[in-house]
């Protein structure tokens, strides 16, 4: 008999969301951001949704938590939690269920802990909230619990005192602090560095296993939930387009978005490549060794020497302690090639790239550029060189000015070169825009109007107008949803196979340096500790750094069956 | 901490005699002999005359009457005005008075614009909202001497509430009229930065995390949105205590109340160098105090400002 209750009371599931509509009230009506959507999850179980942003993902799961913006409402459908539907549920009772039932983990670390309170304040108003104990100690244990080193000092600090990836174990305490049967992690760790990306997803996976929660995680990255969820629903423009077991998702995608998605997840890219070779595909071998030969051969568009910069920070009265941001790093960018600068946020890798662009004066070492060094340029030399070599930069919500149309942002270097005439000029918009696929009615348009693909594109015209010969990509793809990092990748790509430019690509993301880079230099704590070609790094890394760096992508641990390739 | 509080208080030493000196500066340019003026329509006697300029140091050029009166000050004698009394006494009656007044008006604002404001930042777009946010853009609009003289005749005259004037000694309860029209504009000012910090920090990450949390909506309210909505405010009301204490003198002028903006008033029409310096001077030290104090409320309300 007991056995018996057990068993249906395993089967019943925690959350099941049948036939949900989401509808937000705007200016012009309202609009469905989310339809039909159904899921399920069992106790303890993971479940990922996966999709890009704008697909409803994040919508669906916080509606499940009754947490929709003002304007937003549940239009249809049910939110059954444990027999209970509650999609129309009153505060009062969302409340009772809200940290107790169901925790949250949100995406942004930055943003999520109020600034004003100290990190124990905050722990300590959940648990009071929810009716536990909330003495220091109790605070303690539950920060500790998130692998909060130095608990009870810890919690009499404040966010801004926290690094990232501490605040995302703040916030995972907080919304594991009330042992909720359910735990909505919305983008967990989108925000942080690969290596830390994966010691909390770990620790995540650790903690509700213990505690037998069952997760709702949230997520963009395929590989990222392949890995770490049984179940994935794909969603799409509002609605479930696909679902079953991880797995199964990942190797029969049925569904054109999830082929594409499969496709272009940048973390299953270099798993795709191995399978390859392993299935012996000689030619291909070949055709890389031959390569590489080629471009090991080539010469150096940009050599960097003993390169360092120490910056003098501030601290109290007149008085300043020096930080070695790059110490001695030096590499070279092979003509035609693209070498990629690869660590973690504070590795230095963006200030090598402030030096190259000579936006940052180095404190010592020097740059050649074409065998010149850069940093014994006049002012007019330099304004020539600054014409050879052009930026992308991460953020092409930031970098593009509001004010101007995309004529004038791409033809503004032209004109500040005094290159061509009025109509020359706009010819060579033209002629720039059909370069990155933008049809040519976008000129008369602002940036507000576009998309961030579409945006990024635009800056890497603007990058292209002065033909330059080397192109600096500081992050150029990872704000950017992996479909559209996919097109921009080859995009880039193309243009330098097609114009034959040398690109310096700065990001964190191996996965995207797997599918772009000829070289790889490897920076920790502003040292050099890798370089060598692509394929050397990935397939026998020599430093422990970057070994830890690559075990950290997303989907590196999937054991795929050979026909995904 | 201790520090900063020091080389913030160090400051106010060339702030004051910057201050006494340009004010020093621009009495002693006024149009006019306020010697000549004291005899009314009747004729000047010149020897009279000539003692009454020797007794206030007016036959000096401009820099040595300064340094008298820098001199004087020093043993704190602030000199005596063309009544014969000493300003210290003036500035001993006048400064309570105009304390009470700006205190009540702050007050009055503070309370009333924040959690006026709050109501409406929650509930944005709602009658309440709408309503108070063109009754604050009246009260904007209209000049205090208007606001003023409209509330001294209804509540003072037609209702008679309370005197329509104050005069004599102005107690607290004599002082409500006044430090509401005085406070009035400012409320509004207080209540729209209040009701716009709040719609911002409503739709803030942490707020929805708060709620997530299981926090009940008082909670989310008080601790959550409000505290961190008032840094802005604080900055504001810190700076208009300042512009409460000095700018006064309309609103003292109609109710008849014997603060400092009349006796400044008073002062400048007369032509009075030690009165108009004097209470101009302890002005500036209220105003760099009050500075002092909100950015040191300012560390305390936001914990990631630091001062070293």
């Amino acid at each position: 008999m007991t056995i018996n209750t057990e068993n249906t009371a395993a089967l019943q599931p925690l959350l099941e969301i049948r036939d949900l509509a989401i509808s937000f009230s705007t200016s012009n009506g309202e609009v469905q951001a989310v339809r039909n959507a159904h899921l399920t999850v069992m106790p303890g179980e993971t479940v990922a949704i996966v999709g890009e942003s704008g697909s409803g993902k994040s919508t669906t799961a916080l509606a499940a938590i009754g947490l929709l913006d003002g304007n937003g409402r549940v239009s249809g459908g049910q939110i059954i939690f444990d027999g209970e539907d509650i999609s129309h549920a009153s505060e009062k009772r969302l409340q009772e269920l809200r940290g107790n039932s169901i925790g949250m983990v949100p995406q942004d670390p930055m943003s999520n802990l109020n600034p004003v309170w100290k990190i124990g304040f905050q722990v300590k108003e959940t648990l009071r909230a929810n009716g536990l104990p909330h003495t220091p100690a109790d605070v303690a244990k539950v920060l500790e619990q998130a692998g909060l080193p130095d608990a009870e000092r810890r919690a009499k600090q404040y966010p801004h005192e926290f690094s990232g990836g501490m605040r995302q174990r703040a916030l995972i305490a907080i919304g594991l602090s009330c042992r909720p049967r359910l735990l909505i992690a919305d983008e967990p760790t989108s925000a942080l560095d690969v290596t830390v990306q994966r010691q909390i997803l770990d620790h995540l996976g650790t903690l509700t296993d213990e505690l037998g929660t069952a997760v709702l995680l949230i997520t963009h990255d395929l590989g990222l939930a392949a890995e770490r969820a049984q179940k994935v629903v794909v969603m799409y423009k509002g609605r479930v387009v696909e679902s079953g077991p991880a797995l199964e998702i990942l190797t029969n995608p049925r569904h054109p978005y999830t082929r594409k998605l499969v496709e272009s997840a940048p973390s299953l890219a270099s798993k795709r490549i191995d399978s390859a070779k392993s299935l012996g595909v000689q030619s291909a071998d070949l055709l890389t060794s031959e390569d590489s030969a080629k471009l090991k051969a080539a010469d150096n568009v940009i050599e960097v020497k003993d390169l360092t910069k120490v910056f003098k920070l501030r601290s109290g009265l007149g008085k300043s302690t020096d930080f070695t941001a790059v110490d001695n790093v030096s590499f070279d960018i092979k003509r035609g090639t693209t070498t990629a600068v690869v660590g973690e946020s504070g590795s230095g890798k963006s200030t090598v790239a402030r030096m190259v662009l000579n936006l940052e004066t180095p404190t010592s070492g020097s740059i050649m550029y074409n065998g010149v060094d850069m940093t014994t340029l006049n002012t007019k030399r330099l304004f020539e060189f600054r014409r050879r070599v052009q930026p992308i930069f991460q953020d092409p919500y930031g970098s593009l000015d509001p004010m101007y149309n995309i004529f004038r942002t791409i033809e503004e270097p032209l004109r500040v070169h005094k290159i061509g005439t009025a109509k020359s000029r706009e010819a060579k918009v033209r002629e720039l825009l059909d370069q990155v696929a933008l049809p040519s009615s976008v000129m008369r348009r602002f940036p507000n109007e576009l998309s961030g693909g579409q945006r990024q594109r635009v800056a890497i015209a603007r990058a292209l107008a002065l033909d330059p010969e080397v192109v600096i990509c500081d992050e150029a793809v990872s704000a950017l949803d992996v479909l559209v990092q996919a097109q921009i990748l080859n995009l880039l790509a193309d243009l330098q196979s097609e114009l034959g430019l040398s690109y310096l690509f700065i990001t964190h993301d191996l996965a995207v340096v797997r599918q772009i880079a000829d070289f790889v230099c490897v920076m920790e704590k502003g040292k050099l500790v890798e370089t060598g070609t692509t394929d050397e790094v990935f397939d026998a890394p020599q430093q422990d750094y970057t070994r830890a760096l690559l075990a950290a992508i997303p989907g590196s641990r999937l054991e795929l069956p050979p026909e995904v390739a | 901490m201790a520090g900063y509080v020091l080389r913030r208080v160090l400051q106010m030493i060339p702030v004051f005699f910057g201050a006494t000196f340009l004010v020093y500066f621009l009495v002693f340019s006024l149009p006019g002999d306020p010697i000549a003026a004291l005899f009314g329509d009747k004729p000047v006697n010149e020897a009279v005359a000539a003692q009454l300029r020797s007794q206030y140091n007016l036959d000096q050029p401009f820099i040595v009457q300064y340094l008298l009166y820098l001199k004087n000050l020093v043993t704190f004698d602030l000199g005596v005005d063309f009544s014969g009394r000493e300003v210290s006494a003036v500035l001993a009656q006048a400064f309570p008075v105009t304390i009470r007044l700006a205190f009540l008006a702050l007050m009055f604002e503070a309370v009333f614009g924040i959690v006026f404001g709050l109501i409406a930042g929650l509930k944005k777009g709602k009658i309440f909202d709408s309503t108070i946010l063109v009754v604050s853009l009246i009260v904007i609009a209209i000049p205090v001497f208007v606001l003023g003289f409209l509330l001294q005749f209804i509540v003072g005259v037609k209702l008679q509430w309370t005197s329509p004037t104050v005069g004599g000694d102005a107690g607290f309860t004599d002082l409500i009229l006044p430090a509401l029209v005085l406070g009035l504009a400012s409320f509004a000012y207080v209540l729209r930065l209040t009701r716009t910090s709040v719609i911002e920090n409503m739709n803030a990450d942490y707020v929805r995390t708060a709620t997530a949390k299981g926090l009940s909506r008082p909670r989310v309210v008080t601790v959550h949105i409000l505290r961190n909505s008032l840094i802005p405010v604080v900055t504001f009301l810190g700076a208009d205590l300042g512009a409460l204490m000095g700018g006064a003198i309309v609103t003292e002028g109609i109710f008849n109340v014997p603060g400092v903006g009349q006796r400044l008033y008073q002062s400048v029409i007369r032509g009075e160098g030690p009165t108009i310096v004097s209470i101009v001077s302890v002005l500036v030290f209220v105003y760099v105090i009050a500075n002092l104090l909100v950015d040191l409320l300012y560390a305390w309300l936001d914990p990631r400002i630091r001062y070293e």
